[in-house]
C-alpha cells in the first residue's frame, strides 16, 4: 500500500508515494540523506534523530507517512554554501567527534535546542541530549560542544556562573 | 520495515470510531513510541493501523470551571512537563512525565498510549493511580469513565473494548488541590530506562500537620500499578513520626505483590518499596511545609 506525501526535506518541498510500512530513517535513507543513521531501530541511540518541525525526533520509531505536511530537516541541511553551521562548528572545534556514528542526531538535537532561544544549565543540556548514546563515550566534548553551542555571539545563554 | 498491511489515517472522532466498528481488526496508533517497537520485535505479526495522530478532539490539556483538569490522550510526555496548568496544580504528574525514556521519545509518546499500553512500569501510572483519573472512554454507542485502578486488568490487559477509544483523562480538583506529591523512579540509568520500581505518594496535611489524606501508589510491585490501600488507612489521621513513617512502609510492602525479575530479585524490589516509600513521603511532607510557608507569606518553615 502507497500514500503520496508532500513534505519540506531541508528547505525544499519534496512530494512522492511512499510504502505505508516504511519509516521516516528508512525514507530518508533511501533518498540519499545518508546523514541519518540507522543504529538500534527502537528509538534507543538517538542516531537517527531528525527535526520534525523543529522538534528532534527518533526518525526509525516515526513512520514515513507522518511526514505529510512536516518540515523535516536532516543534518545535511545545516551547512550553508560550504560553511558549517555554528554547532557543527562547535563540535569540531571541541573535538566532540569520535567515531562520528552519533555526531548527526546529536548536531541536530543540538540545534534545536540552540534555536528554542532559551538557557539550558548544564545539568538541563545533560537531560536534553539523554537520548543519544556515544559508544565511543566522549561525552565531555560533546557536552563542551552543545555549551559552546549555546554561547553564540559572545552572549553566554547559559545559566552557569560565567 | 513495518509489517503493516495496511493505514488508515482519521480526519475526526466519528470517522475514527466509525472506522473502528467497520474493520474491527484495526489497531490504533498515537505516537507509536511502543507499538512500532513491538511491531520490530515481532511480537505482534502484523498490524492493520488506524492512526488518530490528526484528531483535534483528543488534544490539548483543559481547565474546565468545576476545576477539573482534563488531558486530551493525545497529550505527549513534554507537554505535561511544560504546561503551566501541570506545573502550577499537579507537578508530580509533571516529575512523572520526566522521568520517562528521553527527550526524543517524550516528545512524541503520549499519556493515553502509555496508559493503554498496560504496562505495570508505565511511568505515568502510579501519579495516574495515586490521583484517582478517570479514564474517559469513547465509542460510537456512547461514552464511560472508569477509574483507572479498574481499567489495568493485567500485564498489557486493559479493560479497553471494541470499538472504544481513550478519549480523555479527567483529574477531579478534589485529587489535586492541597496536596503535595512525589514521584521516585528507581532504574539503572537516569533517562531511557524502564523503571525497576516507582513510587507516587500523594499527602494532604491539615493546619496541625495532621494527615488528612495520604495515597500511595506504585508501579512494577506487581502485574499491574497499585494502590496501598491498608498503608492510606492507617495514615489518615495521624502525623508523620519516624514511627508512623516506619508503619505505613511496612504496610505498604505488604500491599505489594512484587515478583523476581531480571531486573530486580522479589526481595531486592521490597527493599526498595521500603526505602522509596519513605524517601517519597519525607519529600511530601518537606513540600508541603514549603508551600505553607510560602502561603503564610515566605514566613519562618517549621
Amino acid at each position: 500500500m502507497f500514500k503520496r506525501i508532500t513534505f519540506t526535506l531541508n528547505h525544499q518541498v519534496v512530494s512522492l508515494e511512499v510504502d505505508i510500512r516504511k519509516s521516516l530513517l528508512e525514507l530518508l535513507r533511501d533518498l540519499g540523506y545518508t546523514g541519518v543513521k540507522k543504529g538500534c531501530g527502537v528509538g534507543e541511540c538517538g542516531a537517527c534523530t531528525v527535526l520534525v518541525d523543529n522538534t528532534p525526533l527518533d526518525s526509525c520509531i516515526y513512520l514515513a507517512v507522518w511526514a505529510d505536511g512536516k518540515n523535516i530537516r536532516t543534518v545535511e541541511g545545516l551547512a550553508a554554501d560550504g560553511v558549517l553551521s555554528p554547532v557543527q562548528q562547535a563540535f569540531v572545534e571541541e573535538g566532540a567527534v569520535q567515531c562520528g556514528f552519533c555526531t548527526p542526531g546529536l548536531v541536530m538535537t543540538t540545534t534545536a535546542l540552540v534555536e528554542s532561544g532559551r538557557a539550558y544549565s548544564r545539568e538541563e543540556i545533560k537531560r536534553e541530549l539523554s537520548g543519544h548514546l556515544c559508544r565511543c563515550t566522549g561525552y565531555q566534548n560533546i557536552l563542551k560542544a552543545a555549551e559552546k553551542s549555546l554561547t553564540h555571539s559572545g552572549e553566554h545563554k547559559c545559566r552557569c556562573d560565567k | 520495515m513495518y509489517n503493516i498491511q495496511s493505514y488508515y489515517e482519521a480526519e475526526t472522532l466519528a470517522e475514527a470510531l466509525e472506522l473502528l466498528v467497520q474493520k474491527p481488526s484495526l489497531k490504533v496508533i498515537a505516537g507509536g513510541t511502543d507499538l512500532l517497537v513491538q511491531l520490530h520485535h515481532g511480537r505482534i505479526p502484523q498490524v492493520d493501523l488506524l492512526s488518530i495522530r490528526k484528531l483535534r478532539e483528543l488534544a490539548g490539556i483543559q481547565l474546565l470551571t468545576a476545576g477539573e483538569i482534563v488531558l486530551g490522550s493525545l497529550v505527549t510526555f513534554s507537554d505535561l512537563v511544560n504546561h503551566q496548568l501541570i506545573k502550577q496544580h499537579i507537578p508530580v504528574l509533571a516529575e512523572a512525565a520526566l522521568a520517562m525514556g528521553g527527550p526524543q521519545i517524550r516528545h512524541i509518546a503520549t499519556l493515553g498510549g502509555n496508559i493503554c499500553n498496560g504496562a505495570t512500569s508505565a511511568d505515568s501510572a502510579p501519579a495516574l493511580f495515586a490521583l484517582n483519573a478517570q479514564l474517559k472512554l469513547t465509542s460510537r454507542s456512547g461514552e464511560r469513565l472508569v477509574p483507572i485502578r479498574e481499567f489495568y486488568l493485567g500485564p498489557g490487559k486493559v479493560d479497553i473494548r471494541a470499538g472504544e477509544i481513550l478519549a480523555a483523562i479527567v483529574l477531579n480538583p478534589e485529587d489535586y488541590r492541597g496536596f503535595s506529591g512525589e514521584y521516585i523512579k528507581f532504574a539503572m540509568r537516569q533517562a531511557m530506562d524502564i523503571a525497576t520500581l516507582g513510587v507516587a505518594v500523594l499527602c494532604r496535611f491539615t493546619a496541625g500537620q495532621v494527615l488528612e489524606d495520604l495515597r500511595i501508589a506504585l508501579g512494577v510491585a506487581g502485574p499491574t500499578p497499585l494502590r496501598c490501600s491498608a498503608a492510606e488507612d492507617f495514615a489518615r489521621g495521624k502525623v508523620l513520626s519516624a514511627e508512623n513513617i516506619a508503619a505505613i512502609c511496612e504496610l505498604t510492602v505488604e500491599a505489594s505483590r512484587a515478583r523476581t525479575s531480571w531486573r530486580a530479585s522479589k526481595e531486592y524490589r521490597e527493599h526498595l518499596i521500603k526505602e522509596l516509600t519513605q524517601r517519597a513521603l519525607t519529600s511530601a511532607r518537606a513540600k508541603a511545609v514549603k508551600q505553607v510557608s510560602l502561603d503564610a507569606g515566605g514566613g519562618e518553615i517549621v
